[in-house]
């Protein structure tokens, strides 16, 4: 049987579904910000960004563009009633100070410890880049990642130990990837749900840390969700 | 005298800046870049500057010019990759080894320059423990969990963008014009904001942002 793993607008929509009613979100760049496209309908949270935004809201349509009105990842963006707007000093008093409830951040690779590495992958020619991956991933109450379950070239993103550069060490709370969400626990990595099709045998061949399978364990599913061109 | 803090032109605002002055530049995200006096700076080409800003380089900022000129010793930021496959000038100078590089996770950036306008010499954080960034660095143990001492940074001078002031320096910002601003100006021994606008009247007190006892000339740059 073939498998049809999850695209990156499917990891986000399953990412969501796990966002609380109420709930303080900082969402990385890349896939992670695409999760507010996908909360349930009954969830109100507010959407913090490093730039001082708390409470964005969808981009800003063609017409109602305000190039003062960004988030962090340089996004025309809108605001949600009941907004705010604080200044770096103080958005990153509110991330440090564990009031931001999930972050949820891109990754290059996780660890069975829970330690995160997704800010420098080093590129030859290019300069470092760190932003506030370091402030999120210590300080949140709880950091989720979104990332594929293997790289392009089919290595392990799940590992014994990072190879690469860490943001930050036991900081990984849960993974959602495009074949599985897995726990990080204590004992290690706990998978909570598989695509369907897939074998624990294939899972772990994709993985480069032991498994342990939940005995509640699901299928890992999403509805149709179609990529922009 | 009356405090009046309106200068008249960018290049007026910056004609006593030295040689060898950390300058912090605001801006993030694409909002609050004070270019018109970036230029100005770059005009007035003082050398071997410490630049001090988020991004090294931002497609909607003129951080680069200042790179480009040669101005520029020391890059202090939390973001120093360019947005194209090319490299940016940041990176090429930084790759030829003719401009040194300080990364720094952005909150660490934004308090090290908080803790510099604020009396506070140091700061333990626990961003960055286990880290390549905190190689070197003390580390100390409160409750139980591990943090970096990290030292504050002071500037000689800010560059800061705001929406609107009054002659007394007072700052309003839109939407998410703030970002270092605040910090920026308070950490640096000469505060230069430019505006929008000059209000005529002065701001109600409600306003205001940044109170203009941190900011020292003001300039109106359009929008």
């Amino acid at each position: 049987m073939s498998i049809e793993p999850l695209n990156r607008l499917q990891m986000a929509w399953r990412a969501a579904q796990d966002i609380g009613d109420g709930l303080v979100v900082n969402l990385g760049i890349g896939i992670p910000v695409s999760v507010a496209d996908y909360l349930r309908p009954e969830v109100d949270v507010f959407i913090q960004s490093e730039n001082g935004v708390i409470g964005a809201g969808p981009l800003a349509p063609p017409d109602r563009i305000d190039t003062d009105l960004v988030d962090a990842g340089s996004r025309r963006i809108t605001l949600r009633p009941g907004a705010s707007i604080v200044d770096s000093a103080w958005s990153f008093a509110m991330i440090r100070g564990g009031h931001i409830d999930v972050t949820i951040l891109g990754a290059f690779e996780v660890a069975a410890n829970g330690d995160l590495a997704n800010w420098d992958m080093r590129l030859p020619n290019k300069g470092p880049l760190v932003g506030g991956a370091m402030d999120l991933a210590a300080c949140a109450r709880s950091v989720w990642v979104i990332m594929e379950h293997v790289t392009r070239k089919g290595a392990p993103r799940l590992l014994e130990a990072c190879t690469l550069p860490l943001t930050a060490v036991r900081c990984v709370r849960r993974v959602y990837t495009d074949l599985a969400v897995i726990d990080i626990e204590p004992a290690g990595m706990v998978v909570r749900e598989m695509l369907e099709g897939l074998t624990a045998a294939d899972l772990r061949q994709r993985s480069g840390a032991p498994l342990t399978f939940a005995s509640d364990c699901r299928p890992l599913t999403a509805p149709p969700i179609a990529l922009p061109g | 005298m009356p405090i009046d803090k309106r200068a008249g032109s960018p290049a007026e605002a910056l004609a006593d800046v030295a040689d060898g002055a950390t300058v912090f530049i605001s801006g993030f995200g694409g909002a609050g870049f004070p270019n018109a006096l970036i230029r100005a700076l770059r005009d007035r080409a003082p050398r071997d500057l410490t630049l001090v800003a988020n991004s090294a380089t931002h497609r909607y900022s003129l951080t680069h010019e200042l790179i480009e000129a040669g101005l520029v010793r020391k890059v202090i930021c939390t973001a120093a990759r360019g947005r194209d496959s090319e490299p940016s000038p940041f990176e090429r100078l930084w790759m030829a080894g003719r401009i040194e590089l300080e990364c720094v996770p952005q909150g660490t950036f934004s308090e090290r320059i908080r803790a510099g306008g604020a009396g506070i010499p140091a700061f333990y954080t626990p961003v960055g423990v286990g880290t390549g960034l905190a190689r070197g660095k003390e580390v100390r143990s409160f409750e139980g969990r591990d943090y970096v001492l990290e030292p504050a940074l002071k500037g000689d001078l800010a560059l800061v963008r705001a929406d609107t002031a009054d002659r007394y320096g007072n700052l309003a910002f839109r939407y998410a014009q703030m970002n270092f601003g605040p910090v920026m100006a308070m950490a640096a021994r000469l505060a230069v904001a430019e505006v929008r606008a000059v209000l005529a009247e002065p701001m109600p007190h409600d306003r205001v942002q940044l109170p203009g006892a941190f900011v020292d000339r003001i300039v109106a740059a359009g929008a």
